[in-house]
Order: structure tokens, then C-alpha cells, then sequence
């Protein structure tokens, strides 16, 4: 069993910054350019990503040594759309308004790549504790993704923030339709290449 | 490649004819057609002119849903045309169009005698209808370009045009498949066993049983396919778009041959997309681009670019 030598907060920054599941592995892209209009829809499919993800890392760290190889697959799936039924049915009755806004996409959690991904790497090979933290880590930058892209969407389409207004006029409309979803997780992509170039030189000067 | 195409091909026509040959039917000798009209109208042409008096009493008509016959529509209002051989019927509630309703129409009163009682169902034009579901998954509601699902798998492999028309035939076959499957045990299993809340479990299981059907049979009956689109078989279940429309079936109530429709559509809408983004990126490869946009935030400046053409479709009706 290949033991990650990582300590756990190490594991927890992994998913935020190295590893952010939206901008450095680029998965899950669907939610990120689909439902990221706003600041809340963000938060929300955030935290219920988050949830689906820690259990099911748990439960298959925890099972890990009674699954067959060959059908390690589908016992994933199952896993995965088990707890996101529980959070689907969660929140359908707590946030109905909320749950009506992000639509099929709480449903479609189950096949976000980057948690079957998590359970492939990394839950299926290491203790509970660590698979924990790790899948901490993956769900908060899966949200931090999906804040910041929220953040920068509802500011400059619609002027606000948490639907209060922050600068009173609709600079740049063209950041609520739909299709600025794209560009907008273009720019952000291009943007952390820009970051990770700039310390690369700053190492070679060094 | 060639035995499945024209099967597929000879499938289709034939379902094209059933529905061709089950949507005419004579209904009244002295009624030629009846039909929708905006929102809460249903239009009668009659083969002669009727009385005035007799048209005009809404006694005479009785309209329902087709599943329900005890809840009969309230008319508010009926309009003759001056020739008077097309009755107007105008009820205070907009009509359910996606349903078939019928309607009654009582001792019809013409050139002095009465012509008998007709009993007529009211429907859209249905071929029409579900050409209409087939192209709106397939353009004006296109999944990748307008509801950005199966972005992950979009992106991973429209880098060349073999690998995209791959993907996409393998995903179009999976997709009817599962699809159809899925709309069999949604409405047989889990909606009378009222196990709704299992749908996404159920659903997913079936993509995966479908996914590992499709591997097995095509290795032992066509190889040389097999090597062709195996690897693609993998790819398909991690792909939105296979879950969102049996969720989309079960939501709208669909009946089989919709949902073999939103299916293909579905399937074939992926297969386009993937088309169109691999002929662009394959003119990117030798694009002189920055290279901090190179590889993935150019494509997603491209596929924004096409999105926003897309959008141009959007609020399209046809029929």
C-alpha cells in the first residue's frame, strides 16, 4: 500500500492551490462555466460538491480493502450517487429557491470527474485521516473555483455581490450570459499560468 | 462502420413511417380537421357551412385531456367565420398543446339536417413534434454550446478531427441506449413503485451496464471496430450530457419515441460540437498564440466564441 508521505495540512493545500481541481486539473468544468453567474450558486454547489466529496472518500477509505479490482469502478459510482441523493433531497427541502436556480447540476454531481479522480488516487489507497483531509482540500478549492469565478461574474455583470449592490450600474452585461462562462475560465486559467511562469523565472534567477 | 450505419438508417426510416402512417386517420365524414390555435384556441373546419345558431352554443362541444375525461375545459367564447365553415373555439385556460385533448361535437347542424355526433382528438402535428425535440437537442438547445454539460470530455478530446468524430459516433450509440433504458425503468419500475428518489442511482447504474454492454458485444462481434472506438467507450460515462437527459426524460414525462429523439439529438448535438472545436483547434496547433494561452484557455476562448454563436439560435421555434 502506497502510504502518502504527505502530512495532512500539506494534503489539505494540495486541493486549494497546486492541485485547484477548476483551474490546474481542469475538471468539473461543467458547474464552473454553467451555473458560476453568482457569488450563492457557487457557494452552494461548493459546499454540496465538498459533501459528497468527504463521504464518499470516507466510505471508500473505509471499505477500500473488500472491493474487488475489477469492479472498483462501479462501487465508486454507486458511492457517489448515493450521497448525492442525500444532498440533492437535502437540499431540495432546506433551499428549494436556491436549488431550483442550479437546476439538473446538483443531480450531475455524480459524474464530476474530480471526485471519482480523488477516490481513484488517492481514497482507495490511503487511511481514513489522510483520505479526509485530502478530500477537504479538493472540495474547498473546488469551491474557492467556484467563488472566485462567481465573484468576478456577478461584480462585473450585474454590479453585486450576495445580490447587494456594490457599484450601482451593470459595468460589463456581457459577464451574466451564459457564454462568458468561457471566457471568463479561459482568462482565470491564463492567469495562474502567468502566476506559476513568473516564480518559475524568479527560481532560475535564483 | 458500414453495417451499422445503414441499419441504423433503415431503423430510422421505418420509425419515420410508422408515425407517418398512425398521424392520419378519418375522423367525421362532415369534419375536415381540427387544430391548435395560439394558446387556448382549437379551430374546426367543417366540409360545409353549418348553422349559425347551432355553432354558436357551446352546449354542443365537450373537450377534455385525453387522460382525464372528467374534467371537461370551460369555453368561454366561439367565433363562425363569415363562410361559416370554420368554428373557433376560445376556452379561458391556455391549453396543455403538448397533450392530445378530445372533443366531442354534438348533432352537428348543417343544410338543415343534423350530420351526427363526432368525436375528434385534438393533437399537434406529432412528427412535426418530435423532429422539433430532435433539433432543438440537437442546435437551439444544444448541450455542450447552450447548457455547457460534458465539458470535461469536450475538451479532452477534440484536439483532432479522427478522435472527435470517434467520441462522438461511440457516444451517440451509448447514449440512445442508456436512454432508452432508462425511460423503460423509469416509467415501468420506479415510477409505479413509487421509487422516485432512486433515479440517480438507477440511472447511473444503467449507463455503466450500458457502457459495458456496448464493450463486450462489439469485441466479440467487430474487432476491428472495437480498436477503432474502445478507448472511447471509458470516456463516455464521465460525461454529463449521459446523465442529464434520462433526468431530462424523467422530468418532462417524455414517451418512447420523444425520448429516443432527445437522445439521438443529444448524441448527435455532442458529435457536432466536437466537429466544429476540433477543426478550430486544429488551426490553433499552428496559431501563433501566447504561451500562457496555449493549450486549454484558448480553447475556451474558442468554444466561448462559439457559445456566443449559439446563442443566435436560441428562442428558435420550428412547427
Amino acid at each position: 500500500m502506497a502510504l502518502s508521505k504527505k502530512t495532512n495540512s500539506q494534503l489539505f493545500f494540495n486541493g486549494i492551490l497546486a492541485e485547484n481541481p477548476i483551474f490546474r486539473l481542469a475538471l468539473s468544468m461543467c458547474p464552473a462555466v454553467g451555473i458560476s453567474t453568482s457569488v450563492m450558486n457557487g457557494i452552494l454547489l461548493g459546499v454540496a460538491v465538498l459533501f459528497v466529496q468527504v463521504f464518499s472518500s470516507c466510505t471508500i477509505s473505509a471499505i477500500k480493502n473488500h472491493i474487488h479490482p475489477r469492479i472498483r469502478i462501479p462501487t465508486y459510482t454507486l458511492t457517489i450517487a448515493t450521497w448525492v441523493t442525500v444532498i440533492d433531497l437535502v437540499l431540495a427541502a432546506y433551499v428549494p429557491e436556491a436549488y431550483k436556480a442550479m437546476g439538473i447540476f446538483v443531480k450531475l454531481i455524480v459524474a464530476f470527474a474530480i471526485i471519482t479522480m480523488r477516490l481513484e488516487m488517492f481514497a482507495a489507497k490511503n487511511p481514513i485521516v489522510s483520505s479526509f483531509w485530502d478530500a477537504v482540500g479538493m472540495g474547498l478549492g473546488f469551491l474557492f473555483g467556484m467563488v472566485t469565478l462567481g465573484f468576478i461574474r456577478e461584480l462585473l455583470g450585474s454590479g453585486t455581490l450576495l445580490g447587494y449592490d456594490i457599484i450601482g450600474s451593470r459595468p460589463l452585461l456581457f459577464f451574466v450570459l451564459p457564454a462568458a462562462g468561457f471566457f471568463t475560465v479561459g482568462f482565470m486559467m491564463a492567469i495562474f499560468n502567468t502566476v506559476e511562469l513568473f516564480f518559475k523565472r524568479m527560481k532560475e534567477k535564483k | 462502420m458500414k453495417p451499422i450505419g445503414s441499419s441504423l438508417i433503415a431503423w430510422l426510416s421505418l420509425l419515420v413511417m410508422l408515425l407517418l402512417v398512425s398521424g392520419c386517420g378519418p375522423e367525421h365524414r362532415f369534419i375536415k380537421g381540427v387544430s391548435f390555435k395560439g394558446e387556448n384556441q382549437i379551430t374546426i373546419t367543417f366540409a360545409g357551412p353549418v348553422e349559425e345558431t347551432w355553432a354558436k352554443n357551446p352546449a354542443n362541444y365537450k373537450v377534455y385531456e385525453k387522460p382525464d375525461p372528467d374534467i371537461t375545459l370551460p369555453i368561454s367564447s366561439i367565433s363562425l367565420s363569415p363562410d361559416r365553415t370554420t368554428a373557433t373555439l376560445a376556452f379561458r385556460l391556455p391549453l396543455n398543446r403538448g397533450q392530445a385533448h378530445i372533443m366531442s361535437v354534438k348533432e352537428i347542424m348543417a343544410e338543415g339536417k343534423s350530420q351526427g355526433t363526432a368525436v375528434l382528438t385534438v393533437k399537434k402535428v406529432y412528427f412535426g413534434y418530435l423532429l422539433s425535440i430532435l433539433l432543438g437537442a440537437m442546435i437551439i438547445k444544444n448541450f455542450v454550446f447552450t447548457k455547457y454539460l460534458g465539458l470535461c470530455v469536450f475538451f479532452g478530446t477534440s484536439q483532432k478531427k479522427t478522435t472527435a468524430v470517434g467520441m462522438g459516433i461511440t457516444f451517440t450509440i451509448v447514449m440512445v441506449a442508456s436512454a432508452m433504458m432508462s425511460w423503460f425503468m423509469y416509467q415501468f419500475v420506479l415510477k409505479p413503485m413509487r421509487l422516485d428518489f432512486l433515479q440517480i442511482v438507477v440511472f447511473i447504474g444503467l449507463v455503466s451496464l450500458s457502457v459495458q454492454a456496448v464493450d463486450t458485444i462489439l469485441r466479440k462481434v467487430n474487432p476491428a471496430l472495437f480498436k477503432a472506438f474502445g478507448v472511447y467507450l471509458v470516456l463516455v460515462i464521465a460525461n454529463c450530457i449521459i446523465l442529464a437527459v434520462p433526468l431530462l426524460l424523467a422530468n418532462n414525462e417524455y414517451n418512447a419515441a420523444e425520448s429516443f429523439m432527445l437522445a439521438l439529438g443529444a448524441g448527435v448535438g455532442f458529435l457536432v460540437a466536437l466537429f466544429l472545436m476540433s477543426s478550430v483547434r486544429e488551426r490553433l496547433e499552428v496559431a501563433d498564440v501566447p504561451p500562457t494561452y496555449r493549450g486549454l484557455p484558448i480553447a475556451f476562448i474558442t468554444a466561448g466564441l462559439f457559445a456566443l454563436a449559439f446563442m443566435g439560435f436560441s428562442g428558435m421555434s420550428i412547427f
